[in-house]
């Protein structure tokens, strides 16, 4: 890595980009007046793949684009990359990158036991941006010769094996070791690469470790992430990875070499530069936060709850490369049930298809646009229940605790409770790229379905993993940007818990909003209401909710609140959870066209003749 | 900002599927690990050379012996227990470890579970992996030409002159027969009834749509290949048993190769590729239908090699950008399929039918009409 061209405070201006899967996306940041603010944007194909082969060919055309936008040049003129610094009239001071092209980092990891050891290193290595292609455990129900063949079948970029409290368990955390070296696991590189394997497991082996698996693997040895029972330590192997992913996998990559040069900081995994703005959210507002990421080819979600952070990557959910997956793992009608309208099943598929084989394009017609709307939802939703199953409490760990308490555990397996969580926040091609911010602020609430009183926010151009990578050396700049530019405020969204029949009364709501009139509005099972309140401005509310709903002190009681503002308002959702809409079909349709009218989330008139014309 | 409002050239745009008639088309064979290669520069191969081989190793499996002998606590003792030495061949059944005390009396013994060759022995688990016979992998030429290159230990690169056509989507594995037009005009669809036995081998060109009973039909008469426009989802699903979630294929075992040229759902295959399928009837090409949309675009191909009149034709730089007058083809609905060139590439962003605002060009059709279309809902056409 290259030392910064310049002292921070004589920087004027940066690009960022990101080399997505599908797109990669530039981002022109400027200092005017003392303060940092985003310019421009420009986007361009990625190049990762043949005929290309090359990601900087993608880099440059997306830059030409913010060239071409703001009449700066950028490029050099001897097409060596990117000039730096800016010399008064060409060039940047700052360039940095993330990327998740080419399949992003991809890994094995393989602990003892399943919801342990096993456990610890799936988030480790989800943590460290990756994207988990198995979890080998000795417990995982499988026969050792179907993990063999599964291995086998695997061609990751890297393995991460755990086991063991350090001074605990030998035996079979060297069966788990020589059971990987049986697989003989090749790299997804090539056949002259030699496979990574970070060791993260009982100190007391790692001579044995060594011995055993150095003629096939390059290992490198971290401090063991669950040292005793009750400590997880992922941080050592966190860096580890990053660290091989930059030196073994990305200098693998088609043009990353090249790349790597033209880059001022390290480059990092995408969800990697998305989590540290997600954390960045929850350091600022001081209140727990749950982040999205949704991507082409994968969705990635991350909790700050209490402080702990969690990352999970749901490598084929997305909204091109995946698109088809989503529609596989959740089915065709659970798409279908969002759609306001009648297309035949076939119609539907074919479209998703045809998006996944042509990942690039994007919705020219409404009722393109709703239908990835649809997808959207699932995929979000799918990839929020596979984030709860990683951000779980450390199991192995004994505390005292009473009867009541053993059957609440075993209830709730994780922590990520919706009524607990205050700030939804939202980034990826799809939310950033919608066309009006109601309908990024519906599908989250949809998909995530909040409760209580909970601000939704969203990336504005999808910046967040850019300002990620940006913190790593300028946060101030960063956070600058951030806060002015790339953090949309959506909103609140106000959602009693439970559920009733149509019509049932759910909720009292009294919101006393400065200069302007006490207003109070009674709520019925089965209603969406959005009212204006812009972005800046808070309001206090009085939600006095039905029994049988909680908006977070307990059924029927009631909360005194501030909510803030956002450029889509205050929704009021009594449409109960869980959400669900009606089996039959017209009364689906016509609950669907009374959401959308009641939250002016497409054009009125557009969305009617669509209706009609789709019947 | 810029004053001008029209650039000349635009770079951010999708390639385009290749339909060429004429051009050196090279393909490297390669072998998934190390071996033997097994042809030398300037040799000319047809079809089904052996380019190179190799023998992956045989599955391993785990014999858990200290546990299955009762000293589990003692895996230290296993060597003292093997019958057998690493390095030994031994047969599914065989004994490899156990003991036998008071004239066999008590006894224990610990069988190989596979055909395979003890590979180690561990004193810290005291397991025995033994590791199944070796596979034996021959990669063929695939294409007839000439050897090029040779990859030392790994494969070679073979050229041929050829047409080369690829395809959006498809499934099957690598294979090759002759073409044979069994429809009359892009519009039309290939159904059942114009399959026949003879037919066995062939690469079947359809128009728009490939119907299931046809790829059944296919399947049952040994069709090697059949290329239509498009395929409806359910179909493939059927054929291939499963639904498709991320695209990655050529390893299907349906017992034919399909190769779709537009998309999903019934899609007139563009008259181009349908003139130039039917300049080639009757002569053999290689198709493979492996598509992997992600991590290294691999598009499904159908190599028609041949050398008479052969005249290069001109290939579109790559990295160079879209022009006004460059021929595109819409891949997105309202005017999916349609084919025309630009006409004008505006800077500034436009608000679309869903009230997005993108960047966007015109594009002038076929049919005369003008249409404004999002960037990145056209691809060039290669000529």
């Amino acid at each position: 890595m290259m030392a910064l061209s310049k002292p921070n405070e004589e920087m004027k201006y940066i690009l960022a980009t990101d080399v997505g899967s599908t797109t990669t996306k530039a981002r022109f940041f400027h200092r005017r007046d003392g303060e940092w603010r985003f310019l421009v944007a420009g986007e361009a194909p990625t190049t990762v793949e043949t005929p290309y082969e090359d990601v900087t060919l993608g880099v440059r055309n997306a830059v030409r684009e913010v060239e071409e936008l703001t009449g700066h040049q950028i490029l050099s003129e001897d097409g060596s990359g990117i000039a730096v610094p800016y010399d008064g009239n060409v060039g940047v001071d700052l360039y940095c990158t993330t990327s998740s092209a080419g399949g992003g980092l991809q890994m094995m990891v393989a602990g003892l036991i399943k919801m342990m050891t096993a456990e610890s290193a799936n988030r480790a290595a989800l943590g460290a941006g990756g994207i988990v292609m198995d979890v080998i455990a000795r417990d995982d129900g499988r026969k050792p010769y179907e993990k063999i063949k599964r291995i086998r079948s695997l061609r990751p970029d890297m393995i991460l094996l755990a086991g063991g409290v350090d001074g605990g368990a030998t035996t079979h955390v060297m069966e788990v070791a020589e059971l990987i070296k049986a697989a003989e696991p090749k790299a997804r590189l090539g056949v002259s690469y030699e496979l990574p394997l970070v060791y993260a497991g009982n100190k007391t082996l790692r001579h044995q470790i060594e011995k055993l698996m150095s003629s096939s693997f390059a290992i490198t040895m971290v401090e063991n992430l669950r040292p005793v029972l009750a400590v997880e330590n992922t941080e050592p192997a966190r860096i580890a990875i990053h660290e091989l992913f930059m030196e073994h996998v990305m200098s693998h990559a088609p043009g990353y070499l090249k790349l790597m040069k033209w880059t001022d900081v390290a480059i990092m995994p995408t969800p990697a530069g998305e989590g540290m703005a997600i954390k960045l959210i929850a350091d600022a507002f001081k209140e727990n936060v749950l982040g999205v990421g949704l991507g082409g080819a994968t969705t990635n979600v991350y909790s700050v709850v209490d402080d702990r952070f969690v990352r999970s990557v749901s490598a084929n959910l997305g909204m091109s490369y995946s698109i088809t997956n989503v529609m596989k793992e959740t089915g065709i009608r659970n798409i279908m049930r969002w759609l306001p309208f009648k297309l035949d099943k076939e119609d539907v598929a074919s479209r998703l298809m045809n998006k996944m084989i042509r990942p690039t394009t994007i919705p020219q017609t409404l009722e393109d646009l709703i239908i990835e709307h649809s997808v959207a939802r699932e995929a979000l939703r799918l990839g929020l229940n596979h984030h709860k199953t990683i951000a779980t409490r450390l199991k192995g760990v004994h505390v005292d605790r009473s009867i009541g308490d053993v059957f609440q555990d075993a209830m709730a397996k994780t922590y990520v409770e919706m009524m607990n969580i205050s700030i939804i926040a939202g980034t990826g091609g799809l939310l950033s790229h919608a066309p009006d911010r109601i309908q990024s602020m519906i599908i989250l609430i949809d998909a995530f379905q909040p409760e209580g009183v909970t601000r939704i926010l969203q990336d504005s151009v999808f910046m967040m993993p850019h300002l990620g990578v940006l913190s790593t050396v300028y946060r101030e700049a960063a956070w600058n940007i951030f806060d002015k530019d790339c953090l949309v405020r959506l909103g609140t969204v106000i959602a009693p818990a439970g559920t009733g029949s149509l019509g049932d009364p759910v909720m009292t709501v009294e919101l006393e909003i400065p200069e302007r009139e006490v207003l109070k509005k009674d709520l019925k099972f089965g209603e969406i209401k959005r009212i204006d309140l812009e972005e800046g401005q808070e309001a206090k509310v009085v939600i006095k909710p039905h029994k049988g709903y909680d908006v977070g002190e307990g059924s029927g009681r009631e909360i005194e609140s501030t909510v803030m503002g956002g450029v889509v308002g205050i929704v009021f959702d009594a449409r109960g959870r869980p959400l669900q809409l009606p089996e039959e079909d017209s009364e689906r349709k016509e609950m669907l066209m009374n959401w959308f009218d009641a939250t002016n989330l497409y054009p009125e008139e557009e969305l009617k003749s669509l209706c009609e014309a789709r019947v | 900002m810029k004053e001008n409002k029209v650039s000349k050239e635009a770079y951010a745009y999708t390639p385009g599927l290749k339909v060429k008639k004429a051009m050196t088309v090279s393909k490297t064979r390669r072998l998934p690990i190390f071996g033997e290669v097994c042809v030398n520069v300037g040799d000319e191969v047809s079809y089904e050379t052996v380019v190179a081989k190799t023998n992956i190793s045989g599955d391993a499996e785990i014999v858990k012996v200290a546990a299955l002998l009762g000293f589990a606590s003692k895996p230290s003792d296993l060597l003292a227990y093997m019958k057998k030495k690493i390095g030994d061949q031994v047969s599914k059944g065989e004994i490899i470890a156990g003991y036998s005390v008071l004239f066999g009396l008590l006894k224990k013994w610990a069988y190989s579970p596979i055909d395979g060759i003890i590979e180690s022995t561990s004193t810290v688990t005291g397991q025995v992996i033994i590791r199944g016979l070796p596979i034996p992998v021959e990669i063929e030429s695939y294409i007839p030409g000439k050897v090029v290159n040779v990859l030392p230990r790994e494969g070679a690169v073979i050229e041929t002159n050829a047409a080369l056509i690829q395809g959006i989507f498809g499934i099957g594995v690598e294979t090759h027969g002759k073409i044979k037009m069994v429809v009359d005009s892009p519009e039309e669809e290939l159904t059942a009834d114009r399959i026949m036995s003879e037919d066995k081998g062939s690469v079947l060109i359809g128009g728009s749509l490939v119907t299931l009973d046809a790829l059944r039909k296919g399947v049952e008469f040994g069709v090697s290949c059949i290329v239509t426009g498009g395929i409806r989802h359910e179909d493939v699903t059927a054929l291939i048993g499963e639904e498709i979630g991320v695209a990655i294929t050529g390893q299907e075992e349906v017992g034919i190769t399909l190769i779709i040229t537009e998309g999903f759902g019934k899609m007139r295959m563009s008259q181009r590729t349908f003139d130039l399928l039917k300049r080639f009837d009757g002569y053999m090409a290689s198709v493979n239908g492996a598509t992997q949309i992600r991590a290294g675009v691999m598009r499904p191909e159908i190599i028609i090699p041949y050398e008479e009149s052969f005249e290069k034709s001109s290939n579109v730089e790559l990295g160079a950008g879209m022009l006004l007058g460059t021929p595109v083809r819409i891949i997105r609905q309202p005017c999916f399929g349609a084919i025309g060139n630009v006409v004008s590439l505006p800077v500034e962003l436009q608000q679309i039918q869903t009230k997005s605002n993108v960047r966007v060009l015109e594009v002038e059709l076929e049919d005369g009409r003008v249409v404004i279309v999002p960037r990145a809902n056209v691809e060039i056409i290669e000529e």
